[in-house]
């Protein structure tokens, strides 16, 4: 009791220098925590994606589609529960700036191989009425003030042309890692409007995603359904969903490294800086510790007044930067809505922020410490005065 | 109470030798010093600056080791303990009192008087009533609150002695206790020392330039270029 007064005491006797290392802590902290949710959210596909669900593709490249006819095929292969598929559609709302994903789906399979997009029955009845019916995201509905039956013109990025939709329903994610910002509509309406206009892109899909009764069996699935359509016009690539989202992510594996690096690079300049605070402070306080000695402390004592005050400070900033970090984060992810669909604080961001707070107290409270701890009280008692 | 001849011996200081290195070059600091203090003594150690008092003091507080000869302090030879066995010593036999005070700013004068008690195994309870005896026999009660900006130069020294007599150690050792203090504040300092040695028969060994604070020592000790000259009684 009477060492974590003297420690809190100590910690500001000089309040300005303790109050910016503070700052410094909680802002490197707050750097840190946004930083590592940057990295999640990059994450976030690959990390809400199923360990029940297989995509397959064109082997040659994701741009490459496939017949829609291996859609009876897959669905033979053994260990194959379900078969659904999806088109990229790549549309843009009014202007370029109001781009978001969308998808042209096989509107029962699809929804019944995602269940973690919460649609009510009779929307989801609505939906699969309605040819040109689409479902989108809560946070894609917020975003633009869309209501149900309103009409949405996309222009299309790849199937040229404005395209009219009727908002039929808005879903909700089941789990706060899903994505909530996507646009869905019937395949069927794409793949006639392609008949009329451009026959040779008809009957094409982007992507199977293919749902499995064992999700032990994804190997050997995969094995089979590449096997199926091997040395045909169009060969798959299959692969589980986390895989076929982690492809996407080493497109900008470069990007998230140095996010990384910049994370942890934060952190060692602040052990640098509460160091250096350290440093001044055991510094200034040789000749009280010598006195401490004196009247019979012992080097532990002593350890603890500076490892005390270290870790004091340095989780004083670190619980501010942590509790800083989810009112920040939530700005910050409404901001970068439609760069990060997914933008939450995860639990292992706080281990690490906690950790990382602990190791800046430990670290920077050596060298103070090893010092205080060596002074002779004779050679300490000399500074006094 | 003066120190009498009756008085048992509770200091022998045998053939004492310090010196202290700079660079490669040994500097001699005390010689061959021998000499014995007597339980409840009050003895003054004078001399010109850089007469080896202070080395001396330190080496019988054990703040400090002698290079050859032995400090016997209560039939304990503190030269053959160990830091952490001399810093158990110190606590449990040793009140410092330092010229410039050395109270710990940020704890209030209860506080300061109460840290070395924090070192032994005394409850809350009864650390406050040692505290508050303390605090009562350099008449600042009232000021125990008060943290050392907010005292005089003087109560500064005074809350010192409490905080060096609140364990009851067996010998009070000061540093030039008045050096700092002005001619009225210092009478206070020496006035409040001596009633220390005569009322509760501490045993006193204050090093000290000021001739007017030697007078208030039974004995008189000068050292001069590391060597015991004289002993004035």
């Amino acid at each position: 009791m009477f060492l974590l007064k003297l420690l809190s005491r100590n910690a500001f006797r000089h309040r300005l220098r303790t109050l910016l290392t503070i700052l410094g802590i909680t802002v490197a902290l707050l750097a840190f925590g946004l930083l590592q949710t940057v990295v999640s959210a990059w994450y976030a596909g690959a990390n809400a994606s199923s360990s029940t669900r297989l995509v397959s593709r064109n082997a040659i490249s994701l741009t490459f589609s496939l017949p829609i006819a291996y859609r009876e095929r897959i669905r033979r292969i053994e260990g194959v529960e379900a078969v659904s598929y999806a088109n990229w559609f790549g549309g843009v709302y009014v202007t370029e700036k109001n781009f978001f994903p969308s998808f042209a789906i096989d509107p029962k399979s699809y929804l019944a191989l995602y269940p973690e997009y919460v649609l009510a029955p009779d929307e989801k009845r609505a939906f699969l009425l309605d040819r040109k019916g689409c479902v989108v995201g809560k946070r894609l509905a917020e975003r633009f003030g869309w209501k149900v039956g309103d009409t949405i013109p996309l222009k299309g990025t790849i199937f040229p042309g404005t395209w009219e939709f009727v908002v039929r329903g808005i879903y909700s994610g089941a789990e706060k890692s899903t994505d909530e910002s996507q646009f869905f509509f019937q395949w069927e309406y794409l793949n006639e409007s392609l008949r009329k206009t451009a026959p040779r892109r008809a009957d094409q899909i982007g992507v199977y995603i293919i749902g499995l009764k064992n999700p032990q069996a994804a190997a050997e699935v995969s094995v089979a359904v590449d096997s199926s359509f091997k040395n045909s016009l169009a060969e798959t690539l299959t692969e589980t969903e986390k895989a076929f989202q982690l492809s996407f992510i080493s497109m900008t594996e470069a990007i998230v490294v140095a996010i990384r690096i910049v994370s942890f690079v934060v952190i060692i300049i602040i052990m640098v800086v509460v160091a250096n605070t350290m440093a001044m402070t055991a510094r200034e306080r040789i000749g009280e510790y010598a006195i401490f000695k004196a009247m019979g402390f012992q080097a532990h004592h002593i350890a603890g007044m500076v490892f005390g005050e270290s870790l004091f400070i340095a989780t004083m900033g670190g619980f501010l930067g942590i509790l800083l970090t989810f009112p920040v984060a939530s700005k910050f992810g409404k901001v970068m809505g439609n760069f990060f669909p997914v933008f939450q604080v995860e639990r292992s961001t706080l281990y690490m922020d906690l950790a990382f707070c602990l190791i800046v107290g430990i670290v920077a409270g050596i060298f103070p410490t090893w010092r205080a701890v060596r002074i002779k009280v004779a050679d300490g008692m000399r500074r006094v005065g | 109470m003066p120190a009498s001849t009756q008085q048992p011996v509770i200091v022998t200081i045998s053939a004492v030798s310090k010196s202290y290195q700079r660079g490669n070059q040994p500097i001699p600091v005390l010689e061959g010093i021998s000499f014995e203090i007597v339980r409840g003594e009050f003895l003054a150690l004078m001399g010109p600056s850089g007469s080896g008092k202070s080395t001396l003091l330190n080496l019988i507080a054990g703040i400090d080791t002698v290079d050859s000869g032995s400090i016997v302090i209560d039939g304990v030879d503190i030269a053959t303990l160990n830091d952490s066995g001399l810093a158990r010593w110190r606590a449990a036999h040793v009140g410092f009192i330092f010229q410039f005070y050395n109270l710990i700013p940020v704890l209030t004068a209860y506080e300061n008087v109460e840290l070395p008690l924090l070192l032994t195994s005394l409850s809350r309870r009864e650390r406050r009533e040692h505290v508050e005896a303390a605090l009562a026999v350099v008449s600042l009660a009232d000021r125990m609150e008060h943290y050392p900006s907010q005292l005089s130069g003087g109560q500064q020294q005074r809350v010192a002695i409490a905080r060096a007599i609140v364990t009851d150690p067996t010998i009070l050792v000061a540093d030039e206790p008045t050096g700092d203090l002005d001619r009225v504040s210092a009478g206070e300092i020496l006035g409040l020392m001596s009633r220390l040695n005569a009322e509760r028969g501490k045993t006193i060994i204050m090093v000290t330039h000021d001739p007017r604070a030697a007078e208030k020592a039974h004995v008189i000790r000068q050292l001069e270029k590391g060597l015991l000259n004289d002993v004035s009684p």
